[in-house]
């Protein structure tokens, strides 16, 4: 469900450019990766937005970006209102405190030296007002038995649990602080097949018992959709299409998402000769040097030259949600 | 309905009339480690033939890769042992032949793709030099036609201005380009066989696509034989025409592809199948198989997988299930595979 009134962050023209420097000692910046080249968007309270796209479209980025762990070059992000640039002292910790992220690798993301007691806690030494000393080993119990591991395994080291289980640690750790919102950098490709359910039904949990709003990264299409209550398309830095979640797998009006839905392998042998498929041709573009006006247009089929002279926005086209494609046209690709 | 426990024959094998290219039976590969005996490829049996495509799946640890190694002759021995089994080849056991019999084919008939394009290239060689290798060191051909072999193969795999390209260096190209490269170099001397371990797990979903499809033109083109390792479930249902699901070191079950995805015969595929998110499961939870995968230094007595099984019955502990053959095509390594089948267990 997508609660209309209720937005708790708000992205505004978020933009981040890395600059590409030339020589080692006399740096000259020579251009710039445009890994998010404005991105708009707003989550609700207690709703999962997805968001898909190839390697290297930016989806990381912006999940920096929003846990301010890299500073956008402009833009703006708003928690519950206040602008994150602007806010200071112990507004900027309250904030910060209230958007925490589960990284995709369980086996690299957790300190092998430190036992989960030690991981699980570590928010708690920089936000001490959420648990005070004594009180702390109790609190990360607690968090163990919420996300399904023994409290009695506290102190335990990382490398003694299964990926699964290291997930779950980065999950509790990730609830420390009693975010509103988590965002969710692939959470389970890493993990088995008969794992992943396991997770995706943690996070579900989680997310209705603490009412968390979810930005779930990944690039598995129906584990998206499954989570999902909108879906975010990103290319080249880009959002290219944004709808509720039938309506980006039902009604996509973007090419590239037809692309990406129709190149996605279908779990079912019947009628695998049939199903309508799009090939793609050739990799993305740099980020360094995306093409001009829509920047799909270089693998587009549907490519005019006004795609190349004229930015297309995104906006409310056919199919009634937003999509940044001049021809946009509602094409069902999966036949769902 | 035969049950066999003593020979552990894979059902896939019992097509009549037509030799398979390429044999596993009854394989057995363990490690030696620190920690004790890792058997990793507990009787694993499989076939292929000309044309046909057959999918190993199964969770990471399963044994799909040490499989794919053994018949490579890539694994270290020791710590790698195999103590049991054979890998026929064109009905020789490659197991006995000596090194040099035995590399006229690993290699060459039988080729083999791996997961990660970029650790397997070189990166001091430039890519034409690479697959041009194979036609100096294997067709003993001369420096410039074992280039323009290179660019000819580099068209085949679609490789856009590839005569340009033929002197770029593996860094200069993008991970769906490295696993062209690779594929190229795996199918330059023809093989009959070709093995792709997890050829796109590292891709994204529309660079495999491409991949999937080279792959697949490929193998009509020349009617190759291939093994697709994977784990992902869609990826089989796209392109194999059977499988062979693994789990702890075994084939738990073996049949024609599209009668496992209508019809699982056995609990783990089932819950596999199961816990894929479906359209009109959403906001429901997923089945999720319960458990952890099984420790290969600590196996669980009986059937591998009764700790996570829900059917589960007594004797599923002590007794170990032999391969049922369901069908000419089609087997089974649970005791209860008639009730999975008709859905009367529970
Ligand atoms: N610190 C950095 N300096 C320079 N370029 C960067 C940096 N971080 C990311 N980039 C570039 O920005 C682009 C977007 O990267 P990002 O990690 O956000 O992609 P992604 O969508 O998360 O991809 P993946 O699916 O592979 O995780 C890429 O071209 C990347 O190489
Ligand atoms: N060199 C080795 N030494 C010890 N154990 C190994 C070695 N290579 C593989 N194994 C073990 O064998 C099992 C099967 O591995 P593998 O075939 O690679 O699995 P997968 O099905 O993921 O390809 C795993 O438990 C793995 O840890
Ligand atoms: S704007 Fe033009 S190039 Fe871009 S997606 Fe639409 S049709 Fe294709
Ligand atoms: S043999 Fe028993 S434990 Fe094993 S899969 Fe069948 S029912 Fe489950
Ligand atoms: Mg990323
Ligand atoms: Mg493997």
């Amino acid at each position: 469900m997508a609660p209309s009134g209720d937005r708790i962050l708000e992205v505004r023209d978020l933009v981040k450019h890395f600059p590409l420097t030339q020589g080692i000692v006399l740096k000259r910046q020579i251009g710039a990766i445009k890994a998010v080249d404005g991105v708009s968007f707003d989550l609700h309270r207690g709703e999962t937005l997805g968001v898909v796209g190839e390697s290297g479209c930016g989806k990381s980025t912006l999940a920096k970006l929003l846990m301010a762990l890299e500073r956008p070059t402009s833009g703006e992000v708003k928690i519950n209102g206040v602008d994150m640039a602007k806010a200071h002292g112990g507004e900027l910790k309250r904030m910060r405190r209230n958007i925490q992220m589960v990284m995709q690798d369980p086996y690299t993301s957790l300190n092998p030296r430190m036992t989960v007691g030690d991981i699980v806690g570590e928010p708690f030494e920089i936000h001490s007002e959420v648990a005070p000393k004594g009180d702390r080993r109790r609190k990360v119990q607690e968090l163990l038995e919420v996300v399904g591991l023994n409290p009695e395994h506290i102190n335990r080291y990382p490398h003694q649990f299964s990926g699964g289980q290291r997930q779950r640690i980065g999950i509790a750790r990730g609830l420390a602080l009693q975010p509103e919102i988590i965002i969710c950098d692939e959470p389970v490709s890493a993990l088995d097949v008969s794992i992943q359910a396991q997770v995706m039904n943690l996070l579900e949990r989680l997310q209705n018992e603490f009412n968390l709003a979810y930005i779930f990264i990944a690039h598995d299409l129906s584990v998206v959709r499954h989570i999902s209550d909108r879906v975010a398309v990103m290319y080249l830095g880009k959002i290219v299409e944004l709808g509720k979640d039938d309506a980006i797998y039902e009604r996509p009006s973007h090419p590239y998402t037809q692309a990406l839905l129709s190149a996605v392998p279908v779990p079912d042998p019947e009628g695998r000769e049939t199903r309508e498929r799009i090939i793609l041709q050739g990799d993305p573009p740099s980020p360094a040097d995306p093409p001009s006006g829509c920047r799909f247009r270089t693998r587009c089929w549907k490519a005019q030259d006004v795609c190349a002279e004229h930015e297309p926005l995104l906006e409310v086209r056919t199919g009634g949600h937003l999509s940044a494609c001049h021809f946009a046209e509602v094409h069902d690709v999966i036949g769902a | 309905m035969v049950t066999n426990p003593s020979i552990d024959t894979h059902p896939l094998s019992a097509e009549v009339g037509q030799e398979p290219l390429l044999a596993v039976d009854n394989l057995h590969v363990e490690f030696t480690t620190r920690q004790g005996v890792v058997r990793a490829v507990n009787g694993v049996s499989y076939t292929v033939h000309a044309g046909e495509s057959l999918a190993v799946l199964g969770e990471s640890g399963s044994g799909k890769s040490v499989t794919a190694q053994a018949i490579m002759g890539i694994l270290d021995m020791p710590p790698a042992r195999i103590p049991k089994g054979e890998i026929r080849f064109r009905g020789t056991d490659m197991l006995k032949l000596s090194d040099q019999a035995r590399s006229q084919i690993r290699g060459q008939r039988i080729a083999m793709v791996f997961q990660d394009a970029l650790s397997a290239l070189n990166p001091v060689f430039t890519v034409g030099w690479q697959i041009g290798e194979m036609f100096r060191v294997h067709r003993g051909m001369s420096k410039r036609d074992a280039q323009k072999k290179a660019i000819e193969l580099m068209e085949r795999v679609r490789i856009p201005a590839a005569r340009q390209r033929v002197n770029d260096y593996p860094h200069q190209f993008s991970g769906g380009m490295r696993q062209r490269i690779m594929i190229a170099m795996s199918i330059a001397l023809d093989p009959e066989v070709l093995i792709a371990d997890e050829p796109t797990t590292a891709l994204d979903v529309t660079v495999q696509a491409q991949i999937m499809e080279l792959l697949a033109e490929l193998q009509r083109e020349s009617n190759m034989g291939l093994i697709l390792i994977t784990h992902d479930l869609g990826v089989v249902a796209d392109v194999a025409d059977k499988i062979a699901v693994m789990y702890a070191g075994r084939i738990v079950e073996g049949a024609p592809v599209h009668d496992v995805y209508k019809n699982p015969a056995h609990p783990y595929s089932k819950g596999l199948l199961d816990s894929i998110p479906r359209v009109d499961q959403k906001g429901q939870e997923l089945y999720a198989i319960k458990g952890l995968p099984p420790n290969l230094l600590d196996m669980p007595s009986g059937c591998a997988f009764h700790p996570r099984c829900p059917y589960r019955r007594d004797n599923c502990v002590t007794d170990v299930p032999p391969l049922y053959e369901i069908s000419g095509t089609r087997g089974s390594a649970c005791h209860y595979y008639r009730e999975v089948l008709d859905g009367t267990l529970g």
